[in-house]
């Protein structure tokens, strides 16, 4: 063994390197404050890899992306668990980088001769942030789409490059296939390479100068290896327990696809961007440039400048009181900020609910019957509900825009006749029932298909029951329907369960001089008719 | 000097305590990337809806005893994709109640074979191998008879499930 090493040591010098690494001096007042970097480019190296383990399963192009993404989170096994890590992990390595910024300026540790080695640190915090600017749009739901689409009118702001910075993110005319590819580009190709490059670089300029000693150590140096590496490997571990709980437990959020036409959704940042987007809402017309794009960059050039704003004397962290304040200056103002924008977030965001409650209480009873007959045909075997995918057929939800009821009843009964060459086969159901189901697709849209979708099954039965006993002939649910007898909404304050059922039967006996015929349900249709009126 | 012997043996133990935390957490960080990913990416994907029956052909419109090629689509589940795509298949008649029903490949290396009218076998073009009207290798290199489609008649009409691997002859 060891002569194999020391063969391959003389030949390519790669243990003598890595000895020379680990065996590194070190100040002796080096310790647990200083292993956020360690933490970081570990951290780095896990988004590295869930991140080529994600592009495995994952196809680089809108539609099919949301597609694929889906296909991890639940057809593969240990998919949610990557992309768990892969999305929480971006968040953490945020808060690790800026710890250890927070780090290095309370210590002061930037100062002569280690200027370059905290810009060049500045420039990684970028990368990191735009890391996560570039992933945020990959998984393409409306998240990601609506949330890019502010980021990129918010870089059309900037005076004179806004155009071009545009244009650059491929988004000229609105955020697209073209946006995707860069923005794909970007953050498998590009920052990666720039970033490992860069690493590298911040990593040689640390061992060059050496770690930053405090002031007034005079004690003998020690070794990196292996009391500090120890430390390290602690923190790090620390770090991949929170971050592999937080991947266990917590669901990376995937919304529904992408919905460019979607005007209720309110778009908002990944936390760690809610500050400037709160930010913003300081600044209204033209001044809107300052809050999106002056004040920003702004702070970007005093944190380059710091090494030069702060010229004294190496202090002892306690004495560095000024450093101090501007920490706790800037973490509470980043608090309020980031909690304000929180607690102006409408509550159905916050949950990750885009749709109001239960789009199908809301449908005709002959909307919801139709539900029951989309099923009953097993039409979404070829048919999506905005659900994306790539069926046979067409995706039904945009379908009510082009066709009117009439075409489409036509249409299921001979379908061939409409479109020729389908292979759609005919719809033998009796014309009430087809009614039915032209109603409910005429009310299908973007927004509401998931709901609807997701529908009760005995809700949606004992529609179909009321629908088939033609109930709406003399009643209202929802305003459709004669209003002969009394509408039907809110049914359950007026009678109990018992008193509705029993009224089906006889019910002259519940209310005298009724000019309702009595009904004889079947036990299982009584259910479900019953439970679907007390649910109005 | 007995107190710096004492010194040493701490700085060694605690050295070695050192060393075990290091290479003992990395190896558990390193596991638990390693085997998830190794499932991730080796485990098949959890619902496959690919043993699904497709109506194939007429019944009628089959001549007994002559293989007949039949062309139909059938939904291709492929990741995150389902495609209708056009597959075929070889369907042998042999009654109204009995079809045998070959895929459409030579279980040699894949290659599309035909059936010779002439000769009353089947023909791979690829490396000649020639099977009978039952599918079992004649000669040439393939190592196992025709792989069968599960068939299925209802009525007047034939349905074809999964292919299922022939055993090795």
């Amino acid at each position: 063994m060891r002569r194999i090493l020391d063969w391959i040591d003389h030949r390519t010098g790669l243990e003598t390197a890595v000895r020379n690494f680990l065996y590194e001096d070190i100040p002796a007042s080096s310790g647990f404050h200083q292993v956020f970097g360690s933490v970081a480019l570990f951290l780095f190296l896990v988004q590295a890899f869930t991140g080529a383990m994600l592009a495995f399963n994952y196809a680089p192009s809108p539609g099919e992306a949301y597609n694929s993404v889906k296909y991890i989170m639940t057809e593969l096994t240990g998919g949610r668990l990557i992309r768990g890590l892969h999305h929480w992990g971006s968040s953490m390595m945020i808060v690790v980088v800026v710890l250890h910024m927070t780090q290095v300026f309370l210590w002061g540790a930037y100062k002569k001769p280690r200027e370059a080695t905290w810009m060049v640190g500045c420039v990684l915090m970028m990368m990191t942030l735009g890391f996560g600017l570039t992933g945020y749009l990959l998984p393409w739901d409306n998240r990601a789409y609506w949330g890019t689409v502010v980021t990129t009118q918010i870089a059309g702001l900037a005076p004179g490059a806004g155009p071009y910075v545009v244009r650059l993110m491929g988004a000229d005319g609105g955020v697209g296939v073209v946006t995707f590819s860069r923005f794909y580009a970007l953050h498998t190709l590009l920052l990666p390479l720039a970033i490992v490059l860069l690493i590298a670089f911040h990593i040689y300029l640390v061992r060059k100068h050496g770690v930053a000693p405090a002031s007034g150590d005079t004690l003998p140096k020690k070794k990196f290896f292996p009391e500090q590496v120890f430390k390290d490997t602690v923190a790090v571990f620390l770090a991949f327990v929170i971050l592999f709980v937080m991947a266990l437990t917590l669901r990376a959020p995937l919304e529904r696809l992408a919905d460019p036409t979607d005007t209720t959704y309110i778009p908002r940042p990944d936390w760690y961007f809610l500050f400037l987007f709160q930010t913003l809402k300081f600044f209204e017309g033209p001044l809107e440039v300052v809050g999106a794009v002056v004040l920003p960059n702004l702070a970007i050039v005093a944190l380059f400048l710091v090494p030069f704003l702060d010229r004294g004397r190496m202090k002892r962290v306690i004495e560095r009181k000024g450093a101090a304040v501007v920490v706790a200056v800037a973490a509470i103002g980043w608090t309020g900020l980031t909690a304000a924008a929180i607690a102006t977030t409408p509550a159905a965001l916050v949950s990750g609910e885009t749709e109001g409650p239960a789009a199908w209480r809301h449908l005709s009873p002959e909307e919801l019957a139709g539900i029951g007959y989309f099923r009953k045909e097993n039409c979404a075997a070829c048919h999506a509900l905005g659900e994306g995918g790539t069926k046979v057929g067409p995706d039904l939800t945009g379908a009510a825009i082009k066709r009117d009821a009439r075409w489409m009843i036509a249409h299921f009964k001979s379908p061939q006749a409409l479109v020729p060459g389908t292979s759609m086969p005919s719809i033998h159901l009796p014309d009430a029932q087809l009614n039915a189901l032209a109603a409910f697709i005429l009310k299908l849209n973007a927004r509401n298909a998931q709901d609807l979708r997701e529908a009760p099954q005995p809700a949606v039965e004992g529609a179909m029951v009321y629908q088939q006993n033609r109930c709406g002939a003399c009643h209202q649910v929802n305003g459709a329907g004669v209003k002969l007898g009394p509408p039907l909404n809110g049914l359950s304050q007026r009678h109990d369960r018992a008193w509705v059922e029993g009224h089906f039967a006889d019910p002259q006996k519940f209310s005298p001089g009724t000019v309702m015929p009595p009904y004889r349900f079947s036990p299982r249709d009584l259910e479900r008719v019953a439970s679907y009126l007390m649910s109005l | 000097m007995v107190g710096s012997e004492g010194c040493d043996t701490q700085a060694v133990g605690r050295r070695r305590f050192y060393l075990a935390c290091i290479y003992g957490l990395s190896t558990i960080m390193g596991m638990a990337l390693a085997v998830p990913a190794a499932v991730y990416l080796l485990f098949p994907p959890r619902s496959r809806k690919e043993d699904q029956w497709v109506e194939a052909a007429e019944l009628s419109q089959l001549e007994v005893g002559v293989p007949e090629e039949v062309v139909f689509r059938h939904n291709r589940v492929d990741g995150w994709k389902i495609s209708s795509e056009k597959t075929s298949a070889w369907v042998l008649k042999k009654s109204d109640t009995e079809v045998v029903a070959f895929a459409p490949q030579c279980t040699h290396l894949g290659c599309a074979y035909r059936w010779e009218e002439s000769k009353k076998n089947f023909l791979c073009p690829c490396h000649t191998s020639n099977f009978d009207i039952e599918g079992k290798v004649i000669d040439g290199p393939a190592p196992r008879p025709l792989d069968r489609y599960l068939v299925r008649i209802e009525g007047k009409k034939l349905f074809l499930g999964p292919i299922q691997k022939s055993p090795e002859a």
